[in-house]
């Protein structure tokens, strides 16, 4: 019998993209579609127990419901061979599951070595991108989204500090945050497969302007990358280089918005 | 052979109080006996009525912070302001309503009665324990009356976002004081009632014949005193860090920022299910009596709750998955495991259901509602403990989502054990057509509420934002959430409009429900000290074996599907009940 239910997910897990979403995305590196296949999993796990526990419990709520008050059903108390089974099942979903997060979480705490690394410092309340082995820095805060730029195809190391409190590095894009702790160094490698501009923000309170603690990645092919980490050691072909791309980057800090409510 | 029945000491005709000369009963009327009261069932009164009041608060709260998300650019409050009002709806919804509701107000009341007790093993700490809550709630929430506002770093107050440089304010060390003072009141009532379980149940009540409310209970007490004591002292080495020129949390002088975070969590998650662990045992209540059939799988239902409190002191640092600072393998596992006894709860309530005969009372549509809010609090928290998983999803609203669609589901429990028990500790019962609409309200408002937090978390949106510029393609889901938000807090004034119309309206009698444990055999509201007599204790449920004494639970192995007649067994039970209630008599 369950061979049967088990053959229908195997072929759906082979064909990969048939299964639903389930409200995530695959994100653009190879680590964000890892989780989301992670994410597939636990769902179909997550819809399958849950809808057949509705099942049962609305079914019941219909079935049981009292027709005429007085009557007394009869008392049972145990049931030996249903709570055996319903403490077994849910062990062996839990192993799967735990086994299935191995997989993925070794994946992505992995560090593959690589030559373009990335410093990331958080700061209350922005952020401060620098390219060890170049002079490039890129700055912003509050209203100035800083843009981080990586290659293609290539694993990126990010180095993660922070300055003073603890804030977190998001990139939905990349299905993946890590906090920036003060007097920790945080590290994680990452591949991105898509090229284009993408979102992050951070994620853990960390004052006031937390709500505009934006940035930007901008993943570019092999190239371009070369480009723009050549002209930011020279600062008029920088300066040029931001105006056609629009990236709000500065090297000067910007004052604090004066309203609380900021100004973009 | 406990054959007949001794009646503990304390158990006496209320004509004996006045040769006996307890004080206490002819004491003061009006408010000086509130104030100066010892009985737990009138500081359990006021442990509910002041967690009550704090709901609404913290309800209030969540409502303006529902409001400004309505827009990508609110304007209703500043940045700041709206800092302090999600550190004080965190705060007051967990600190003062959640637990003392739980261990303060209903257990106060409720659990010396079910194991047949006088009153709580240390009244005078009982009655400490109490001002010291109320003292602590109105310390953490006179904040908002300092200079600086009320604190503003999240309820969980991490370094060194909480220290003296990044949050000066008096606000913050008025949050710390409160928080000691309701610490403390929650250590006392802890001790209380491990003591009242171990040692004042009466003859007949064995361990293996407490309801699982008391079990629970029990089990809640002990990780409060294994947890609590934990808290308090980071809250000292916090304060000491802030005044003191310490350097425990503060990486200049040394110390480690993430240290405070496994202190905090190491408090925190056995305090899950601190909150958790009361109201499954009012849901497992009320199940069982409004589908008039015996809790299915009792003792299995024990041992889960033993291990959901064994497993909850040892998960922590799932809260730190993204630290990186910490082994995941480990924290995951244990973290999943907890899937296991709490999947075994939820089928045991379903078992109890099975072959009932259900009244669809507003108390049980409650816990009926309790048990679909909190199977998907419940799925949803699988994920989170898959360390990629959460990863993906940490910080951001999916997490909101999670934990709000678990704390709407202790509400719901909550609200079903106030009309469940209120009419034995108020000898009225609430008006069902009011606690209908009120649970409609409530159920859905919970769902509408928490169903866009989870696409909107999964889509990005990071919790504890005040204004989201960037991404305004968020406001329709935040409306709906908004919008449900709403509903649940027209929830709470038809409750408060149905104890207003209710009000000494419908009296209870005794037992209004056909319940099954100790307490419904005493009076509504109980004497003095709970019991004029006791029935004998011959299960889990001895007011129901006095009340039909030829349908006790069958025993262990003929529970069995498809036939209806009573096994040979049950007869041979009746005939001992038979015998004891000619002692009764």
């Amino acid at each position: 019998m369950r061979r049967f239910v088990a053959l229908p997910i195997a072929a759906l897990a082979l064909s990969g993209c048939t299964i639903p979403a389930f409200g995530a995305h695959k994100g653009v590196t190879t680590e964000s579609s890892s989780v989301f296949h992670l994410w597939q999993w636990f769902s179909i796990g997550a819809v399958v127990i849950g809808g057949f526990t509705t099942v049962l419990f609305v079914y019941a709520i219909i079935r049981f419901r009292s027709k005429e008050h007085g009557n007394i059903p009869r008392q049972a108390q145990y049931h030996l061979p249903a709570e055996v089974m319903y403490t077994v099942m849910p062990i062996l979903v839990v192993l799967g599951l735990f086994a299935a997060t191995l997989v993925v979480e070794n994946k992505e705490v992995a560090n593959p070595t690589t030559n373009v690394t990335v410093d990331v410092n958080a700061f209350q309340w922005g952020w401060k991108f620098t390219y060890p082995g170049t002079e490039t820095v890129v700055i912003g805060q509050t209203t100035q989204d800083p843009t981080m730029v990586i290659p293609v195809d290539t694993n990126v190391h990010i180095n993660l500090t922070s300055t003073d409190v603890i804030h977190g590095f998001y990139v939905k894009a990349f299905n993946f945050s890590r906090y920036a702790l003060p007097g920790v160094l945080n590290q994680f490698t990452l591949e991105a497969v898509k090229t284009g501009n993408f979102y992050g923000q951070c994620t853990q309170l960390c004052g006031l302007y937390h709500s505009l603690m934006f940035f930007n990645v901008r993943v570019v092919s092999h190239a371009k990358y070369e480009a723009w980490l050549a002209s930011t050691a020279n600062p008029a072909a920088f300066a040029a280089a931001q105006k056609t791309t629009g990236q709000q980057t500065a090297t000067i800090v910007p004052t604090k918005p004066a309203s609380s409510h900021g100004d973009n | 052979m406990v054959d007949l029945i001794t009646p503990p000491p304390a158990v006496l005709d209320e004509g004996h109080h006045e040769h006996e000369g307890h004080g206490e009963h002819h004491g003061p009327t009006g408010i000086l006996k509130w104030m100066t009261s010892t009985d737990h069932k009138v500081i359990g009164l006021s442990y509910t009525v002041t967690s009550v009041v704090m709901l609404v608060i913290g309800g209030l709260f969540a409502e303006i912070i529902r409001a400004q998300l309505a827009s990508p650019n609110g304007t209703l409050v500043s940045l700041a302001q709206y800092n302090e009002l999600f550190t004080m709806h965190g705060s007051v919804m967990i600190y003062l309503f959640a637990g003392p509701f739980a261990f303060g107000g209903l257990a106060n009341i409720i659990v010396p009665i079910q194991i047949g007790a006088p009153d709580m093993a240390f009244p005078r700490l009982n009655a400490l324990s109490y001002w010291l809550y109320l003292m602590g709630s109105i310390t953490m929430l006179m904040g908002f009356f300092t200079a600086g506002g009320a604190a503003n770093f999240g309820w969980v107050a991490y370094a060194p976002l909480s220290n003296s440089i990044n949050t000066p304010g008096a606000g913050a060390d008025l949050w710390i004081g409160g928080l000691l003072l309701t610490g403390f009141s929650a250590i006392f009532t802890g001790v209380n009632l491990t003591a009242t379980i171990f040692y004042l149940r009466a003859p007949g009540m064995t361990m293996f014949r407490m309801p699982i409310f008391t079990w629970n209970m029990l089990v809640t007490a002990i990780l409060i005193l294994l947890a609590f004591p934990v808290l308090t002292a980071g809250l000292i080495m916090l304060y000491c860090d802030r005044h003191f020129g310490t350097h425990i949390f503060s990486v200049a002088g040394g110390g480690v920022p993430v240290l405070w975070q496994h202190i905090f969590w190491f408090w925190g998650h056995p305090e899950v299910y601190i909150l958790a662990l009361p109201f499954f045992g009012m849901a497992t209540e009320i199940i069982a009596v409004f589908s008039k059939k015996p809790v299915f799988g009792y003792k299995s239902m024990v041992f889960a709750t033993l291990s959901i409190g064994a497993l909850s002191l040892g998960v922590w640092a799932h809260h730190m998955f993204t630290t990186g600072v910490v082994l995941l393998p480990f924290f995951s596992f244990m973290s999943l495991m907890i899937a296991v006894p709490t999947g075994i709860k939820i089928f045991n309530w379903i078992g109890t259901m099975w072959r009932g005969d259900l009244w669809l009372s507003t108390a049980m549509l409650m816990a009926l509602g309790f048990l679909f809010t909190f199977l998907i609090g419940g799925l949803t928290g699988i994920y989170l403990a898959s360390p990629p998983l959460d990863f993906f999803t940490h910080d951001t609203y999916f997490v909101v989502a999670h934990f709000h669609s678990i704390v709407m589901a202790l509400v719901l429990a909550g609200m079903g054990g106030l009309y469940y028990w209120g009419p034995k500790f108020t000898g009225y019962l609430l008006n069902e057509k009011f606690g209908k609409v009120q649970f409609w309200f409530l159920f859905i408002g919970t769902q509408v509420f928490t169903f866009p937090q989870y696409i909107l978390g999964l889509d990005g949106m990071p919790r504890r934002i005040a204004i989201y510029p960037h991404s305004p393609q968020w406001k329709t889901l935040n409306d709906w959430s908004t919008f449900g938000a709403i509903l649940v807090g027209i929830s709470m004034i038809v409750f408060v409009v149905n104890v207003g119309y209710s009000w000494k309206k419908y009296p209870a009698g005794d037992n209004p429900w056909d319940a099954q444990t100790l307490e419904w055999f005493t009076t509504s509201p109980p004497p003095h000290h709970n019991f004029y007599r006791l029935p004998q204790i011959r299960s889990e449920r001895p007011t129901w074996d006095y009340n039909h004494p030829e349908h006790r639970s069958l025993a262990h192995g003929t529970g069995g599907t498809g036939s209806h007649h009573e096994p040979p067994l049950a007869n041979a039970v009746v005939g001992v009940l038979e015998h004891d209630q000619d002692h009764d008599a």
